[in-house]
C-alpha cells in the first residue's frame, strides 16, 4: 500500500511538469497582455513595465527562470496587484474556500446521505420519487441561479441570514454552504442510494436480519459502512471540483476565495498568478484524486488484492 | 455478490446480444416513468425540428416600444427587454441546447469509455499513463485553453462540441476505469478469456455493457452540464452568437432580473428541467432494464 | 409567546425522548431541520451596517473591483482612483459643484503673464499623516519620481505640460534639473510649462501629479520599486483627509480620520470601508438589505423598480463620457465616408436610450459630450433613415444590396449585447443590411481593435479631465486609443498646432467646434450615448455633491438622518 502511494506521488512530478509546461505557454499565446486596458499604454511605458516583469526576455529564458523559482517555493509577483506575491495571495484566499469547501462537503453529505439512504430504504416509493427529484433538480439548478434565489428568500424576504460576506456577519456562512453543497447533495444522494440498494440486497444483511437484530441496527451499522462506499469514492474529486469551481459562488456571496483570484487572473492575464493557481490546484486535484483511488481500493476487496500484489 | 450459476447465464445472453436487447426494450415499455419520459422528449426534440415552420414569430424579431411584457394572448411566455417573443426564442434555444447537449455528450461519452475502459482493462503502464493524462487535463485552465483553442481554430459549433467534449470526458473515463477494474476480476470474464476471445471482444461484449448502469446515470447528468456550460462557453465568445440564443444563455440572462421579469427565467427554466427529468426517468429505466441481475428479483 | 430558538429546543427534547428504534432515521432528519431553523432564527438581528454606520460615522462604499494598487503613481482605475481620492489630496483640489480648481495642499498660487510660470505656496500645517510637514521638495522629488521611467507610470503625461517633462520621461534627457519643477523653499514651488496651458491646474488634481512621502517610500523600498511594501497598512503615510487603517484583499479596505488632515475639522467621517464586488447584483442586493451606504453602479434590470419605489436613492447625472461605436477605416466598406454616414444615419439613438437603458443615458449627438468647460459641441447629426438610404445607394449599396459581410465587435456584457443587438436589428431594417454580431472576452477584443482586428466595434471613453480636447484627441492619428485607422493631416494639424496656439478663449472655442465638424462629417467614431452616472446612494449620506467627473470629495460627507 505505502509503496502505491509512493509510486502515485512520484508521477505526479512529471504530471506537474506537464500541467507547468503547457499551462506556461498557452497563458503566453492567448490574445491580450495583462497591460492591455481600454487605454493604450504608451509603447516606452510598456517597455519599461515589460522590464519589470522580465516579460523582455526570450521566453524559454522566462519558462527556466520561472520553473526555478518554483522550486524554491516562490510563484513570483502577481501581475495585476503590484506588491504582492502569488503566494500571499493564494495564502490568504486558499483559507477561506477550503472553509467553505469543507462546509459544502458537510451539507452534501448531511443532506443528499439522508435522502439516498431514505429513498434506498423504500424504493419506488413516493418518498423515493420525492427525494430522488429533489435531487435532480438539486443537479440541474446551476449555483448562478440557486445563489441568489436562496438569498432573495432567507436574505431579502424573510430577512433571516445576511446577502453576502463570509465571516463577518453571524450566520453569513450558512447560504454560500447551502448553495455550493446542494449541487454535490444531489450526486451524494444518488450515488447512496445506489449503493444502499446494491448491500440492502446482500447476503449477510439478510443475515443480519435473520439473526433477529433491529431494523435500525441493521442499516446503520451494517448497512451503512457498505452503501456509503461509491459516496466515499467520490468525495474526492468532488472536493478538488468544489476548490476549483467556487468561482460563482463566491462572486454571488462576495467572498474572499481563491475562486475568485483564480478566474479574475484568467480575465485579467496576470500570468503569474494563473501559474500559482494552476500549479496549486492541480497538486490538490492529484493529491485528492490519488487519495479518491486508495480510499476505492482498500474498502473493495476485490481491488486489494491487485494492491497486494503490487506491493 | 453473484453466484457461479448466474455468471453462466450473463455468458449465454452476452454471447446472443440481439435477445438482450429485446428484452430491454420489452422491460422498459414496463416502466411507465421512463415511457412517459421518452414521449416528452421525442415531442420536444420534434417541437425543435419544426421550429422554424411552427414559431410564432421569427427569433430576432424585435418590438423596442413593446419591451418586456409578462406572458399574453399574443405571446405565450411574454417578451424580453427588446420586446423579442420568448415563446419563439425557446424554442430556437432549444435546437441549439439540444444539439449541444446531444453531440457534446455524445463525443464525452466515445471518448470517456473508450479512454476508460482502455484503461481499465489493460492496467499496468498503460494505465499509469492514460489516468495521469487525464490527471493533467483536469488541472489545466479551461478559460485559458477555451480562448487559445478560439484564436487558433476561429470560432465554429463544432469546436464548441469539442471543448465540451474534451472536458466532460474525465470524469466519464475515470467511472469507467473503475467500473472495468472491479468487473476484470469477476469470474465471468476470466472464463472469456479463458475461452481465447480477443481483447477487443471481450471489452465491448462483456466488459462495456457491464458497466453500462454508471454510464448510463452519469450520462443523463452530463447533459444539462453541457447545456449549462455551453451558456458560459457563449459568455467567452465560443459558441452562438446573438440575437440567436440557448436555454442556457436565456437562463443565465434571466437570472439577472428573475425579480422584475420572471417569466425570462421560468420559461426556459422550465423546458432545461424538462427535458431532465426526462432524460433521468429514461436512464433509470434504461438501466434498471439492461440490469440483468436487477431483472432476477 | 416562546422565542423561537426555545420551541426548537423543545421540540428536540420531544425528539430524543422517542426510542422506537424504527424511527431513528426520521428522527436524525428532523433534528438537522430542527437545528437548521434554529440556527436560522438566532441569525437575524436588528440593526443593519447602514444604520450602525450612521451611528459610528463610517461610510461604507461598494467599490467594484480589488484595488490594484493604491500608489498614486502606479494605480490605472476609477475604484483605485476612489480610494486614492479619500488618502490623498492634490497641489490644488476641485470644487465638489463646478469642479473648478480651490485650494489643496498650495494654500494659493500665483501664475505669470505668459501663462508659462506658476508659483505655488505650500500651507504652513500641511503634514503627512504621520505628522512630518509636506514640503515644495516633497513636489519635486515625487515628479520626479511619477516621471521616472522606470516608474513605468502610466498615467505619466499627465505632467507633460511641465518644461522638458516629455524627453524625461521618455528617456531622451537623464538630468531632472532640467524639467520645470523647482523648490524655491520648504514652502514655495516654481513650475514651468513648455506652453501656457489652460487646464494645468487641473491636473494637479490628478494623482499621478500627487505627492507622495519620501520618508515612508525609501524606509520601504527603493524610490521607483513598484512591488514596494509602502503601502501596506502600518507602513503607508499619505497626505489627504483619511489614511490607511486595515486592507484585507479582496474583501474590504478601510481607511481612518487623518488626524494631521490640515482640514480635519471639516471631516465628519470617522471612516470609509471600501467593498470591492464585481457583481452588480450582489451589489445591489446588499444595498437593499442595508449593508452599504453606496454602490458602484446600479444593474439596468432594477433601474425601473428604483425609479419607482425609491427615486431619491437612484442617483442618475450627466457623466463626462461617450459610447461610441468605431469603423476599420483601412477597409472596405468602411473606407468610404458615405457608407460610415449612412450607418451612423439609420441608428435611433432615442429608442436606445429608452428601451434598452432605461433612460438612464443622454443619446448622444457628438463626440465630446456637451457642457465640457464651456464648450456646446455642434450638433451634426440625426436620426434619418432616408438620407442613410441615399447615401448607401450612392456609395453603390443600393437598399444593401452587394454589401460585404460585417461583423459588429463588443465584449461580453449584457448592455453590451442589448445595444449591439437593438442596432443590427436597425440596421437591418432602416438599410437592408445583415450585420453579423461577434463577441469576444475583455482582453481578446481589446487585442482585436489593438491590430485592427475588426470591422465595426464598440468602444467607450471617459474624460481625464473636463476639457474638449481629452475628447477631440481620438482622432489624431498619433493617438494609440484612435485604433480606427482613421488618419487625417488636416485633423492632426488643427489639434496639434492651431488649438494650442489658439490667442483667446473665443478662438479655442471655434477650433474645437472645427475639429468636431470634421468628425462629424467624416464619422470614424459613431457616438451612440453620453455617459450617465447610476448609482445608488442611501438618503442617510449628505454632501456628496453630483459632479460631471463623478468627483468624490469625501471630507464634506456627512452620515445622519
Amino acid at each position: 500500500m505505502l509503496r502505491f502511494i509512493f509510486t502515485r506521488l512520484l508521477q505526479a512530478i512529471p504530471v506537474l511538469l506537464v500541467v507547468i509546461t503547457v499551462t506556461f505557454f498557452l497563458v503566453r499565446f492567448a490574445p491580450g497582455g495583462p497591460f492591455d486596458g481600454e487605454r493604450k499604454v504608451d509603447p516606452s511605458v510598456l517597455k519599461a513595465l515589460e522590464a519589470q516583469y522580465n516579460l523582455d526576455q526570450p521566453l524559454i529564458t522566462q519558462y527556466f527562470s520561472y520553473l526555478g523559482d518554483l522550486i524554491q517555493g516562490d510563484l513570483g509577483p502577481s501581475f495585476k496587484y503590484p506588491g504582492r506575491s502569488v503566494n500571499e495571495l493564494i495564502g490568504a484566499g486558499f483559507p477561506i474556500t477550503a472553509e467553505l469547501g469543507i462546509y459544502a462537503i458537510l451539507v452534501a453529505l448531511a443532506i443528499g446521505g439522508c435522502a439516498g439512504v431514505l429513498s434506498a430504504l423504500k424504493p419506488n416509493s413516493t418518498r423515493d420519487y420525492v427525494s430522488m427529484s429533489a435531487a435532480m433538480i438539486g443537479i440541474c439548478m446551476p449555483a448562478f441561479l440557486l445563489g441568489p434565489l436562496l438569498i432573495l428568500i432567507f436574505g431579502i424576504w424573510l430577512e433571516w441570514l445576511p446577502v453576502s460576506g463570509w465571516g463577518d456577519l453571524p450566520g453569513d456562512k450558512v447560504l454560500p454552504s447551502l448553495t455550493l453543497g446542494a449541487v454535490y447533495a444531489a450526486y451524494v444522494a444518488r450515488l447512496s442510494r445506489g449503493g444502499m440498494l446494491e448491500v440492502l440486497s446482500q447476503d449477510y444483511i439478510r443475515t443480519a436480519r435473520a439473526k433477529g437484530l433491529p431494523e435500525h441496527v441493521v442499516i446503520l451499522k451494517h448497512g451503512l459502512r457498505a452503501g456509503m462506499l461509491p459516496v466515499v469514492a467520490y468525495l474526492g474529486p468532488a472536493f478538488a471540483g468544489i476548490l476549483s469551481g467556487s468561482f460563482v459562488i463566491e462572486s454571488v456571496f462576495q467572498i474572499h476565495g481563491l475562486g475568485r483570484f483564480y478566474v479574475l487572473a484568467a480575465f485579467n492575464r496576470d500570468y503569474t498568478l494563473i501559474m500559482g493557481c494552476t500549479v496549486f490546484l492541480a497538486a490538490l486535484i492529484i493529491l485528492f484524486n490519488l487519495f479518491s483511488d486508495v480510499l476505492a481500493a482498500y474498502l473493495n476487496p476485490r481491488l486489494r488484492s491487485q494492491l497486494g500484489g503490487k506491493s | 455478490m453473484t453466484s457461479q450459476a448466474e455468471n453462466l447465464t450473463n455468458i449465454d445472453q452476452f454471447e446472443s446480444g440481439r435477445s438482450l436487447w429485446q428484452d430491454a426494450w420489452s422491460r422498459l415499455k414496463r416502466n411507465k416513468l421512463a415511457i412517459i419520459g421518452l414521449s416528452l422528449l421525442i415531442f420536444i426534440g420534434l417541437v425543435c425540428i419544426l421550429t422554424p415552420w411552427i414559431a410564432p414569430y421569427s427569433y430576432e424579431h424585435q418590438n423596442l416600444a413593446l419591451g418586456a411584457t409578462p406572458p399574453s394572448a399574443q405571446h405565450w411566455f411574454g417578451t424580453d427587454n427588446l420586446g423579442r417573443d420568448l415563446m419563439t426564442r425557446v424554442m430556437y434555444g432549444g435546437r441549439v441546447s439540444l444539439a449541444v447537449g446531444l453531440i457534446a455528450t455524445a463525443v464525452a461519452l466515445t471518448i470517456g469509455v473508450t479512454w476508460g475502459a482502455i484503461a481499465g482493462y489493460t492496467g499496468g503502464k498503460v494505465d499509469t499513463i492514460m489516468m495521469r493524462l487525464v490527471d493533467i487535463i483536469y488541472a489545466l485552465p479551461f478559460m485559458i485553453f477555451i480562448v487559445l483553442l478560439m484564436v487558433v481554430f476561429g470560432r465554429s459549433l463544432l469546436l464548441l462540441f469539442l471543448a465540451i467534449g474534451a472536458v466532460e470526458w474525465l470524469t466519464m473515463a475515470r467511472i469507467v476505469r473503475g467500473q472495468v477494474q472491479t468487473l476484470r476480476q469477476l469470474e465471468f470474464v476470466e472464463a472469456a478469456i479463458s475461452i481465447g476471445l480477443s481483447k477487443a471482444t471481450i471489452i465491448r461484449r462483456h466488459i462495456i455493457p457491464n458497466a453500462l448502469g454508471p454510464v448510463i446515470v452519469y450520462t443523463t447528468l452530463t447533459i444539462p452540464n453541457v447545456m449549462l456550460l455551453e451558456a458560459f462557453l457563449s459568455f467567452l465568445g465560443l459558441g452562438i452568437q446573438p440575437p440567436q440564443s440557448s436555454w442556457g444563455v436565456l437562463i443565465s440572462n434571466g437570472v439577472e432580473g428573475m425579480e422584475e421579469y420572471p417569466w425570462l427565467l421560468i420559461f426556459p427554466g422550465l423546458a432545461l428541467s424538462i427535458v431532465l427529468f426526462s432524460l433521468n426517468f429514461l436512464g433509470d429505466g434504461l438501466r434498471d432494464a439492461l440490469d440483468v441481475r436487477a431483472s432476477k428479483d | 409567546m416562546h422565542p423561537p430558538h426555545l420551541r426548537a429546543i423543545e421540540l428536540l427534547r420531544t425528539l430524543m425522548r422517542q426510542t422506537s428504534p424504527k424511527q431513528t432515521l426520521h428522527r436524525l432528519l428532523i433534528s438537522t431541520l430542527a437545528l437548521t431553523s434554529l440556527t436560522l432564527m438566532a441569525c437575524s438581528n436588528g440593526e443593519t451596517r447602514v444604520e450602525s454606520g450612521n451611528r459610528d460615522g463610517i461610510f461604507h462604499v461598494e467599490n467594484s473591483a480589488e484595488p490594484q494598487s493604491i500608489d498614486p503613481h502606479v494605480s490605472t482605475g476609477v475604484p483605485e482612483n476612489n480610494i486614492i481620492l479619500a488618502l490623498f489630496e492634490g497641489l490644488v483640489s476641485k470644487d465638489p459643484a463646478d469642479l473648478t480648481p480651490v485650494p489643496g495642499i498650495a494654500e494659493r498660487w500665483e501664475i505669470s503673464e505668459d501663462g508659462k510660470t506658476y508659483l505655488f505656496y505650500i500651507r504652513e500645517n500641511a503634514r503627512w499623516s504621520d505628522g512630518e510637514p509636506i514640503t515644495a521638495h516633497d513636489y519635486v522629488w515625487s515628479w520626479s519620481r511619477s516621471l521616472n521611467p522606470q516608474m513605468a507610470n502610466e498615467y505619466a503625461y499627465m505632467l507633460f505640460p511641465l518644461k522638458n517633462a516629455e524627453p524625461y520621461a521618455t528617456g531622451k534627457m537623464d538630468n531632472f534639473d532640467e524639467v520645470g519643477v523647482h523648490a524655491i523653499s520648504d514652502r514655495i514651488l516654481k513650475v514651468e510649462l513648455e506652453n501656457p496651458t489652460d487646464y494645468f491646474l487641473q491636473l494637479l488634481d490628478h494623482h499621478s501629479t500627487y505627492a507622495v512621502p519620501k520618508h515612508t517610500i525609501l524606509k520601504y523600498g527603493s524610490k521607483t520599486d513598484r512591488f514596494s511594501n509602502w503601502t501596506r497598512p502600518g507602513n503607508m503615510v499619505s497626505s489627504g483627509p483619511f489614511r490607511l487603517k486595515e486592507w484585507d484583499i479582496y474583501k474590504v479596505l478601510k481607511v481612518e480620520k487623518n488626524p494631521y488632515y490640515w482640514d480635519k475639522d471639516t471631516v465628519s467621517l470617522n471612516e470609509i470601508h471600501f467593498y470591492p464586488i464585481e457583481n452588480f447584483s450582489t451589489a445591489e442586493r446588499m444595498f437593499r438589505v442595508g449593508q452599504v451606504h453606496k454602490t458602484f453602479e446600479i444593474p439596468l434590470n432594477k433601474v425601473d423598480v428604483y425609479r419607482k419605489e425609491n427615486p431619491e436613492t437612484l442617483r442618475n447625472e450627466p457623466y463626462i463620457g461617450t459610447y461610441y461605436y468605431q469603423f476599420n477605416v483601412t477597409k472596405p466598406p468602411f473606407d468610404d465616408v458615405r457608407v460610415r454616414r449612412a450607418l451612423s444615419l439609420a441608428i435611433d439613438r432615442e429608442a436606445i436610450n429608452h428601451s434598452v437603458m432605461f433612460g438612464v443615458v443622454e443619446p448622444a449627438y457628438t463626440l465630446t459630450p456637451p457642457g465640457a468647460s464651456g464648450y456646446e459641441p455642434p450638433k451634426l447629426i440625426s436620426f434619418d433613415p432616408e438620407e442613410a438610404r441615399r447615401l448607401l445607394a450612392e456609395a453603390g449599396y443600393p437598399n444593401g444590396e452587394g454589401f460585404p459581410e460585417v461583423e459588429l465587435l463588443y465584449n461580453t456584457n449584457e448592455s453590451h449585447r442589448k445595444i449591439a443587438v437593438a442596432v443590427q436589428q436597425m440596421w437591418n431594417e432602416n438599410l437592408n443590411l445583415n450585420i453579423q454580431l461577434l463577441n469576444q472576452e475583455w482582453k481578446v477584443y481589446l487585442a482585436s481593435r489593438n491590430n485592427l482586428d475588426y470591422d465595426i466595434a464598440r468602444a467607450g471613453w471617459i474624460g481625464d479631465i473636463v476639457n474638449p480636447i481629452n475628447f477631440l484627441d481620438l482622432g489624431l492619428s498619433s493617438n494609440g486609443n484612435n485604433r480606427s485607422g482613421y488618419n487625417n493631416p488636416a485633423y492632426d494639424e488643427l489639434i496639434l498646432k492651431t488649438i494650442p496656439e489658439s490667442a483667446t478663449k473665443e478662438e479655442r472655442l471655434a477650433n474645437f467646434a472645427k475639429a468636431e465638424e470634421i468628425i462629424l462629417n467624416e464619422m470614424p467614431f459613431v457616438p451612440i450615448y453620453t455617459y450617465k452616472t447610476k448609482y445608488l446612494l442611501d438618503p442617510s449620506v449628505k454632501g456628496l455633491t453630483p459632479n460631471f467627473m463623478d468627483y468624490y470629495s469625501y471630507k464634506h460627507v456627512t452620515l445622519g438622518n
